[in-house]
């Protein structure tokens, strides 16, 4: 994905594309609505859900402030268990040893269980180009890579797709990737769903490799957890001889007992369900039960530089429930594809930034991908202040500051670009600083306000060119104020008449 | 230097804002949470998974064990199924009137023979009253995690109240970590197409669950 995504527009610029296709707009609002509105009722059924947020948010944070501890005690559990395990300091290195893994089976082709981690490192790409044949097996993720797509949803990925497109793409694609969609399909999701099965099974039936991600992994007993609804997780998980896990090193959990806060918190968040359909949990090998042989990839891949900021780090809490994406104004208008990642929505706007880097043009657009609303961290199962963590990358983006790029620290240079922003924002302190001069600014504004043009001119004008300028008061606040309620100071402070401004 | 030692000193250094004293677990952790939501007897954590698991269209039987015998043979009937995998624990008796091949769960059979079969009958290791689950640990009267994936159709038999709790945090603590668990909430669903839900995408399209009282 990440090659994919590199010839990508910034984000403004592919926001306004999308925002003018009214069928994703209405594919997108019918369903975040949905969903959200589910949720919400889910949530309600647990009156302790305010306490379970905050456990969850805990033992993310223990595991995160020791997470070498606890990496090191999953790789000792895992190991115990029968597993193998690989460390992969980036994409590179993971596809590299997948290959390898892959290879050494003798098989050229291998089921996928929907994985974000292998998505991020462009994993079925890297197979492609030797010559191994990846098949998705997830309903969405199916639709998607029939449709030589990318995923524009963390849970539904497919969800820019109506039924009508995806009964096109099955029967134009099926056929090249193995049984064709059966004649006459009609667009029923029922009946989509029976060609997915049955184009599927032959996959599942004969695969003798899987490839997965996890939703947790558990250090004290090397336990990995797939959470799902359809059962091609199941398939994927039991039915081949080889299991090839790639897991983001921030999915440890330190106990068997934390997943009784996590069972609970992530499908009532993610799809609203008391208990999502399917979960399956495996601890290395069982003799005579599902794969002979298991490999668990850890992946860091912008992790640790992600760890090394101390307001960013919270982003690792993240277990992609994407609860956040459903409530979002600016995901909602402008789509998943906007974002430029596997990670949309919020919670892409925090973390793609912090795996990559945010020297990228796309990266360095997406803290303002959006209106600070702070939707997305009330319905954060795990508590991230997303709009607090947004403010800090736009911070890092317009001044510069320390980061940490493939575990070196570093002095990042402001970005090119955002001098005008860079100025204004120092005017502005400016003249918060010297209040003759700001009064006599916006009186001078109201009195020019016909004048005013409606775009900005120079740089401001990518700016304006989505927004409209805000319409300057004919009378400055402070002058109002002064006419209306005499002397009185605005914080209200003379304490007399008609009420302070409190 | 490897991967390994990559990772892990990336990670090292990056938590140099971790006090050294810190232990692993003293970051503080309030488990101030519900073990269980609400107050009910056994009888009515049986009740509650029965509502819970109809919810998510699964299909609730009740049974005494003197009936479930027929129960299940009829179930099975009523299926058309003239195959149905038994694992190695399963009481034979629960299969007495049924009148179908019994397929048994071989390591060496293949998930391809296995598709052959039309059902599956097993128990559970306990079912989870708040969430409609039930949890399969790959115990004797269950088998491999596949009989119970492949095959269109599962029956599978709660002992009630004795298998059944209240909550996921009641749950926990009952299954060992180191045997593989399948949680099981309704028939495999999708949602995926204008989030429409559609029963059975890949694991079996219709869930009947018996709660099997004590005699």
């Amino acid at each position: 994905m990440s090659g994919t995504s590199l010839g990508m527009p910034a984000f403004p610029r592919a926001a306004a594309v999308s925002t003018g296709d009214s069928r994703l707009r209405a594919n997108l609002t019918h369903a975040t609505h949905t969903i959200r509105d589910k949720r919400a009722r889910a949530v309600a059924e647990l009156d302790d859900w305010a306490q379970l947020r905050a456990a969850g948010a805990a033992v993310k944070d223990r595991t995160l402030r020791h997470l070498d501890h606890y990496l090191e005690r999953l790789e000792e559990s895992v190991v115990a268990a029968g597993g193998r395990v690989h460390w992969a300091a980036d994409a590179e290195e993971a596809n590299r040893i997948v290959t390898r893994l892959v290879r050494e089976t003798g098989e050229r082709e291998v089921v996928k269980v929907k994985s974000m981690a292998t998505q991020e490192i462009g994993l079925n790409e890297a197979l492609a180009e030797a010559g191994i044949r990846a098949y998705e097996t997830d309903l969405a993720e199916l639709i998607v890579q029939l449709g030589d797509d990318l995923p524009s949803h963390i849970l539904v990925p497919a969800i820019h797709r109506n039924r009508s497109e995806i009964r096109d793409i099955f029967l134009r694609e099926m056929g090249s990737w193995g049984r064709p969609a059966p004649e006459g399909l009609s667009d029923s999701p029922a009946e989509l769903a029976e060609a997915a099965r049955l184009h599927l099974r032959e996959k599942f039936l004969t695969a003798k490799v899987g490839i997965s991600g996890a939703n947790f992994m558990v250090a004290e007993s090397g336990t990995l957890v797939v959470v799902e609804s359809e059962g091609n997780g199941r398939m994927c998980l039991t039915l081949p001889e080889t299991l090839i896990s790639v897991v983001g090193i921030e999915k440890t959990v330190p106990t068997w007992q934390d997943l009784e806060i996590f069972l609970q918190l992530l499908p009532r968040s993610s799809t609203a369900e008391r208990m999502n359909p399917y979960t399956t949990t495996w601890t290395g090998t069982t003799d005579g039960d599902g794969p002979r042989t298991f490999h668990l990839v850890l992946l860091d891949n912008g992790r640790t530089d992600t760890l090394a900021d101390t307001v960013g780090r919270q982003a690792l809490r993240c277990i992609r429930c994407s609860a956040c994406l459903n409530v979002c104004p600016v995901y909602e208008r402008a789509g998943g594809h906007a974002y430029g990642s596997p990670y949309p929505g919020p919670i892409g706007a925090i973390l793609t930034p912090q795996l990559r880097g945010i020297e990228g043009s796309l990266e360095a657009s997406l803290p303002y991908a959006s209106s600070l609303c702070g939707a997305c961290y009330e319905v954060c199962p795990v508590a991230i202040d997303i709009p607090e963590v947004l403010v800090h990358l736009r911070e890092r983006v317009v001044e510069g500051g320390p980061v940490t790029r493939r575990g070196t620290r570093t002095v990042l240079k402001p970005a090119r670009g955002h001098a005008a922003e860079r100025a204004a924002m120092r005017a502005a302190a400016w003249a918060f600083d010297h209040p003759g001069a700001l009064r006599g600014g916006m009186r001078l504004a109201s009195r020019t306000r016909r004048l005013h043009p409606r775009r900005l001119p120079g740089p401001g004008r990518a700016w304006s060119d989505s927004r409209e300028l805000p319409a300057v008061a004919a009378e400055s606040f402070r002058d109002w104020w002064r006419r209306t309620r005499g002397e009185q100071r605005p914080d209200g402070a003379s304490g007399e008449g008609r009420g302070g401004v409190r | 230097m490897s991967g390994r030692d990559v990772v892990l000193a990336r990670i090292r250094r990056a938590l140099a804002d971790v006090p050294r004293g810190e232990g692993p677990s003293d970051p503080p952790v309030a488990r101030d949470y519900l073990r269980v939501h609400g107050s009910r007897t056994a009888g009515q954590d049986v009740e509650l998974l029965a509502e819970n698991l109809a919810d998510y269209r699964a299909i609730v039987h009740r049974s005494g064990p003197d009936g479930l015998p027929a129960l299940i043979g009829r179930l099975l009937a009523e299926r058309g199924a003239r195959s149905v995998v038994v694992p190695p624990g399963l009481d034979p008796g629960w299969l007495a009137a049924a009148e179908v091949t019994r397929v048994p769960d071989l390591a060496p059979s293949t998930a391809r023979e296995l598709d052959a079969v039309d059902s599956v009958v097993t128990g559970c290791a306990l079912a989870i009253a708040e969430t409609g689950t039930l949890v399969l640990d790959a115990g004797p009267d269950q088998g491999r995690r596949r009989i119970t994936l492949v095959p269109d159709h599962h029956i599978c038999v709660v002992r009630v109240p004795g298998q059944v709790v209240g909550s996921v945090p009641e749950a926990l603590p009952r299954l060992a970590p180191d045997r593989p668990l399948t949680w099981i909430s309704g028939p495999s669903a999708t949602s995926d197409i204008e989030l429409d839900r559609v029963e059975g995408v890949h694991g079996p399209r219709t869930l009947e669950v018996v709660l099997l009282a004590a005699g």
